[in-house]
């Protein structure tokens, strides 16, 4: 059941909202950006891969921590720093339940997930990545899952090998098995492409790898906005997302470690409220995970993190999947039906989440891009999406990317194809 | 500035039909640049002859914006001297922030990229083929570049 953020009264229902789980027009109200318009054309908004919207409820966390309990946190003696400790430890605790980790103890509030990975790549790799050890990648990484173990391997001499990407941008789970070695010490993979789409299983890689004897950290920035996430179902070691990529501000995100591999390591970095005991010539450190947080942490940032949790939660991660499936499936559908078009990723909407990338003949993504922005209002993305190795595979220089998110609809798709078609004609390509 | 105004015919019959398109044999110009945030390459060939550009060609992957503007500059670039070549440089450049340094006559097609300056997102488009020109040519009147 819906819960109700602020006094936005419900649309008028829909036909179709009867067979949707929640009511996306309605949902769509509560986004302060998405009411934006353009030349009198309501913004559609399809750039939810890099970053969503952030909902009044969010935006009204914010507001209230710095105009009602802002106070640094873990060391204030006042009652209005309890509140902020409790605040902020509080989200934390919505981070733990929401992924299903063990502990609070296991949930380390970074950057994004892009510092989750290097703070990975840099206390527990530079402890237990030695000369000639293997770290197994794919073909489909995001760059920051694969410039930070780049770096390491480079420093520790160690080998960097990748699960090459099927035709369809799916991986096969016997290459998986065949890479990995006794020399293998960590599998790092993405858990959704932010690029394809594609959905990997996770949890059978993770039981190969452990079975080898290397350790798991799954990319989780493109999932665990999506699809209900639970690490210990997974099976991974460490565990990666950012915030702002699913309601949250920017510059909050998650790493979390089981406790077993984070209890053995090292610091990331040094600073105030990562330690227990200073002397001039050494420290001791805090316990977990403050150890792992160093410094005056982005407190608002945690606060927004848990009310976007909330948030997602009043409609349940099944539901936004289920939503997201069903308006993928739409997309994929009418693209294909589309003159001129070439799409990428798994065609079948279980193995994939919503995310569809693709081309138009005779027309370069940027170009797209733009004409899609000035003339139907609809924001999507082109490039390389920091993906350029999986370009490279995919041979193509860059791809037009539109991505769902729970304020979406079909009418979205169709003003995307629209946009399509009038981007065909002033290119003169036929459509 | 309309959509038209950044699509003009010129710049997809350049797009579409580039000029000066490829490679030389044993260039004395040889650059290769790609714009980091989108992905766009070029590779930009010439033979030099004293202070003169005697030939230029140009491959890339780019969008229309970029090739195109690649394409016009080899046309009003080849078979002139470098201060000729400095000079257009400057003009675009400042072309891509609404300023007039060249006549209408001396840009010819390339006038039809003035509405670029209206698409803020897409003025690196339109400057790759000149700022990666302009590095080459840095290089080559560099005394200490060879």
């Amino acid at each position: 059941m819906l819960k109700k953020d602020d006094s936005t009264p419900p649309s008028a229902p829909q036909s179709r909202a009867a067979f949707l789980p929640f009511d996306p027009v309605d949902l769509r109200g509560r986004f302060p950006v998405l009411s934006r318009q353009y030349d009198g054309k309501r913004l559609v908004y399809l750039d939810n891969p890099a970053t969503t919207q952030k909902p009044r409820s969010v935006i009204q966390a914010l507001t209230r921590y710095y105009e009602t309990y802002n106070a640094n946190v873990h060391r204030g003696a006042y009652r209005l720093a309890e509140e902020s400790t409790a605040a902020y430890e509080g989200a934390r605790e919505k981070v733990r339940e929401f992924i299903n980790a063990e502990s609070v103890e296991e949930i380390i509030f970074t950057r994004g997930a892009t510092e989750s990975i290097n703070l990975a790549a840099f206390a527990w790799g530079r402890s237990f990545v030695s000369e000639g050890d293997e770290i197994l990648l794919t073909e489909m990484e995001h760059h920051s899952n694969l410039v930070p173990w780049q770096i390491l391997a480079q420093e520790k001499k160690a080998l960097l090998k990748f699960v090459p990407m099927e035709p369809d941008g799916t991986l096969d789970i016997r290459k998986v098995a065949d890479l990995l070695t006794k020399r293998t010490v960590l599998i790092s993979f993405t858990h959704v492409s932010n690029v394809l789409g594609t959905i990997n299983p996770v949890r059978q890689i993770a039981d190969l790898a452990h079975s080898a004897g290397a350790k798991v950290f799954v990319d989780g920035a493109q999932g665990t906005p999506h699809l209900p996430v639970d690490v210990r179902d997974f099976h991974c070691d460490f565990f990666a997302f950012s915030g702002h990529k699913m309601c949250a501000p920017t510059g909050i995100g998650v790493l979390y470690v089981k406790k077993s591999v984070l209890e053995h390591m090292p610091p990331f970095q040094g600073g105030g409220d990562m330690i227990r005991q200073v002397f001039l010539d050494h420290s001791t450190w805090n316990d977990l995970p403050w150890k792992f947080e160093a410094g005056t942490p982005d407190i608002a940032g945690a606060i927004g993190l848990g009310a976007a949790i909330d948030f997602l939660k009043s409609i349940g991660m099944p539901a936004v999947r289920e939503h997201e499936k069903r308006l993928t499936r739409y997309a994929v559908d009418k693209l294909r039906q589309s003159r001129g078009i070439t799409l990428y990723g798994p065609l079948d909407p279980d193995r994939r989440g919503g995310v569809v990338s693709f081309n138009v003949q005779g027309i370069h993504p940027h170009d797209l891009a733009t004409i899609l922005d000035r003339e139907s209002a609809v924001a999507i993305r082109a490039g390389h999406h920091c993906a350029q190795p999986l370009m490279k595979k995919l041979n193509v220089a860059a791809t037009a990317r539109a991505g769902f998110y729970v304020y979406n609809v079909e009418d979205d798709v169709d003003r995307l194809i629209l946009g399509i078609q009038r981007a065909q004609q002033i290119f003169k390509v036929p459509a | 500035m309309s959509l038209e105004g950044l699509y003009q015919e010129i710049i997809l019959d350049h797009y579409k039909s580039p000029r000066n398109q490829g490679k030389l044999e044993n260039p004395d110009i040889n650059i290769f640049e790609s714009n980091p945030l989108c992905g766009d390459e070029i590779c930009i060939h010439g033979k030099l002859d004293g202070g003169l550009v005697k030939d230029i060609r140009f491959e890339g992957k780019g969008c229309s914006i970029s090739m195109a503007s690649a394409s016009m500059m080899t046309e009003v670039i080849k078979g002139h001297g470098a201060d000729h070549a400095k000079k257009y440089i400057d003009g675009i450049k400042a072309m891509m922030h609404g300023e007039e340094k060249l006549s209408d006559d001396e840009l010819g097609d390339m006038e039809a990229l003035k509405g670029v300056a209206d698409f803020p997102a897409r003025v690196k488009c339109a400057l790759l083929a000149w700022t990666t020109l302009e590095k080459a040519l840095n290089q080559k009147t560099d005394p200490k570049g060879r």
